[in-house]
């Protein structure tokens, strides 16, 4: 049960800056996902949580406790790494045991704590192998098992699943959320560049972007109300398309007359002052529906690809990307080379002005 | 100026002699089976047969001359009397069991084994682990590894200066004395001091091997991953215990190899010896033992190649057991 409080949090390397003042609030049972694109500072955030980097400026409180200078094995975490980090030269028992034998808790104490995290992540039978003789899957359950045996008050998993097969990465994320789902005070952080494990398990999700905090809100508000163009794109695959317009009617609807000859209408709303705005309008690909009348978009199929259960087309190529993708359900092979046109319920359809999005001014 | 152009015209004959032998013998391999014409498939298959022997073949060929042929040798010297013609059986190794300079030599070996490998092997772990943290540790390490590149009996030479004894009175040039004698203590002949003088000598090639110890440990000590290291330090372990619970057993493998490989030149330890003391006051080595019966006054073929071979018989299962570690530690 803790709370953690990051208040104007930076890191730098020199003269460097990775992290410029994050503030964020997490509650003690949460399960806070940081997700951003490479180099972003997802990574260095969490070790800073966990006392492995210091901390070049702000307060990171823990549980109303400053812990700044804390080190850290009195700060109360425990992390998983990407790599599993076990100690290569004990038994999967010595592993899970070492923290508590470093505290000099008693035998009895060690042996009821190692059996019951064994018993959880079924690692029972092999409790007195080495690490070197288990699977990758296994070595992340230990991994998870020498952090359960601590029982902190916040679990930090730094891209934990990354290592893994992609079969094995969906069920030990099952495993994860089921052991969240175990332990409900406590609180989770978890780091991973895969939005996938971030839409699946987070409670919240904080997307990372240009040393700074892009936005902070659960998976489903993050996918149907991004607050910036960045969030937008990152957050959804394949990525949200944005076109350039300009707001040509204002009120409770918007209507954008697109560069490309189209008309956009969304729920956002505006003002008169807005007439004339350039904006960027923002449509999912899963958003586009055919039209057979008039549009938002009208253009040729380049490429078709059918998975199946949707169909992806591509339209026009700029800078080696896509103009514009569209994801339809059901099979449409017969597209290709076709000229379509594609509108969307305005209800999906977002406005950026400036990169931000205009829901929230 | 005529040893000089002698040594010179030898490195000049050995290269090129080198050089010769392997263009030439591989011209002479293609000229028989040329990778041309008709059987150029079949030429090439038996050509690649030879080739690495020709490349070998010196190789082998100089061992045999120089390391195989010796050992039969000295096993046959070891059954003969002094001047080799008269068989004595195992005479020789019987006299080797009752001699007392002998046995005085088997146990300083035995100390030198002991101490020499373990406390070389200590601190160059040390070395290793604190020059690793430190911003001019790597100037540290290049001091310490200096005395590598120094010859046995140079370092002797050199420990001999530190060890030396001027009268009372007179000014001490030996840096131990010196120091010694500013606490106002009388002046020493340290390398006269019975057993204590062995650790004397000893500390001479403790000198010499903790630099080789630390260069091979400090590689080890990098290669631990990263990850372990700061999962210890999140369990709460303190430098110590990350030291030597989570450190050092990770790098046993190597530490073994380090310590094997500096066991098995003290149990060759014959310059140090010579230089310093030539075996007197109680300092005597196999290796200096043998010399002394082989080479000095009058000499004595048989006994001398007995304490060879006990010296090989000593060295060769530590080597054996050493080169399948340093293979393991290879393959990872």
């Amino acid at each position: 049960m803790a709370d953690l409080s990051l208040t104007g949090i930076s890191k730098a390397y020199g003269d460097v800056d990775i992290l410029k003042d994050i503030n964020l609030e997490i509650r003690a049972g949460e399960l806070i996902v940081f997700v951003g694109p490479s180099g972003c500072g997802k990574s260095t955030l969490l070790r800073m949580i966990a006392g492995l980097e210091r901390i070049s400026g702000g307060d990171l409180v823990i549980d109303g406790q400053r812990v700044n200078d804390m080190p850290p094995a009195q700060r109360g975490i425990a992390m998983v790494f990407q790599s599993y980090a076990l100690y290569p030269h004990m038994t999967v028992r010595q592993n899970m045991e070492f923290a508590l034998k470093i505290a000099k808790k008693s035998r009895e104490e060690i042996d009821k704590a190692v059996e019951n995290a064994a018993r959880i992540l079924q690692l029972t039978p092999y409790l007195d192998r080495l690490p070197k003789v288990l699977s990758g899957g296994q070595r992340q359950r230990v991994a998870i098992g020498r952090a359960i045996v601590r029982d902190p008050k916040v679990y930090l998993f730094d891209e934990p699943l990354s290592n893994l097969d992609a079969a094995l990465r969906v069920a030990t994320r099952i495993e994860i959320a089921q052991l969240k789902e175990a332990m409900p005070d406590r609180t989770m952080i978890y780091v991973t560049h895969d939005q996938v494990e971030a839409m699946t398990l987070a409670s919240r999700i904080v997307v990372l972007a240009d040393k700074g905090i892009a936005q902070v809100g659960s998976p489903l508000e993050l996918y149907e109300r991004p607050e910036n163009e960045f969030v937008a794109q990152f957050i959804g695959s394949p990525q949200m398309n944005l076109l350039a317009g300009e707001v040509v009617t204002a009120g409770p609807q918007t209507t954008v007359k697109l560069v490309d000859g189209g008309t956009a209408v969304s729920h956002v709303p505006t003002t008169a002052a807005d007439i004339g705005l350039r904006v960027n309008i923002g449509v999912r690909p899963e958003d586009l529906v055919l039209s057979t009348g008039a549009g938002l978009f009208t253009g040729t199929v380049e490429i078709v690809e059918a998975l199946g259960e949707v169909t992806l087309l591509y339209f026009g190529e700029e800078m080696g990307a896509p103009h514009m993708i569209a994801k339809l359900p059901g099979i449409h092979a017969d597209l290709r080379r076709q000229r379509v046109t594609l509108t969307a319920d305005p209800a999906k359809v977002h406005l950026f002005a400036g990169g931000r999005s205009l829901l929230y001014r | 100026m005529e040893q000089l152009s002698y040594a010179a015209g030898t490195i000049v004959t050995g290269v090129f002699g080198c050089v010769a032998w392997f263009w030439g013998s591989n011209l002479i391999l293609d000229w028989i089976w040329p990778s041309r014409g008709a059987h150029a498939g079949t030429n090439i298959l038996r050509a690649n047969m030879v080739r690495p022997w020709l490349f070998i073949g010196p190789a082998i060929l100089f061992l045999a001359v120089y390391l195989v042929y010796p050992v039969f040798d000295s096993i046959w010297r070891s059954l003969h009397d002094a001047g080799g013609r008269a068989w004595v059986g195992l005479d020789n190794y019987r006299w080797l069991a009752g001699d007392a300079k002998f046995r005085e030599s088997i146990l300083n070996n035995l100390l030198w084994l002991l101490v020499v490998p373990a406390a070389a092997t200590f601190f160059g772990l040390l070395a290793a682990q604190v020059t690793d943290r430190i911003r001019w540790g790597n100037i540290a390490k290049s001091f310490i590894f200096m005395p590598m590149a120094i010859s046995f009996v140079g370092a002797g030479v050199i420990w001999k200066f530190v060890y030396d004894y001027r009268g009372e009175g007179q000014e001490q040039i030996g840096l131990l004395n010196a120091i010694w004698t500013a606490f106002g203590h009388p002046p020493e002949t340290w390398l006269t001091i019975p057993f204590g003088n062995n650790f004397f000598l000893m500390a001479v090639l403790i000198w010499i091997q903790t630099g080789f110890a630390m260069v091979i440990l400090s590689a080890a000590l990098r290669g631990i991953p990263e990850e372990t290291i700061e999962a210890a330090i999140l369990d709460g372990a303190n430098p110590w215990q990350l030291f030597f619970r989570i450190k050092v057993p990770q790098i046993w493998g190597t530490i073994a190899v380090v310590w094997t490989t500096i066991t098995i030149t003290v149990l060759k330890i014959f310059d140090i010896v010579f230089v310093m003391t030539n075996g007197q006051w109680g300092t005597q080595v196999l290796a200096n033992l043998m010399y002394d019966w082989m080479f000095r006054g009058a000499p004595d073929y048989g006994r001398g190649s007995a304490i060879a071979l006990v010296i090989m018989a000593l060295v060769t299962p530590i080597m054996v057991w050493n080169i399948r570690n340093a293979r393991r530690e290879m393959m990872g």
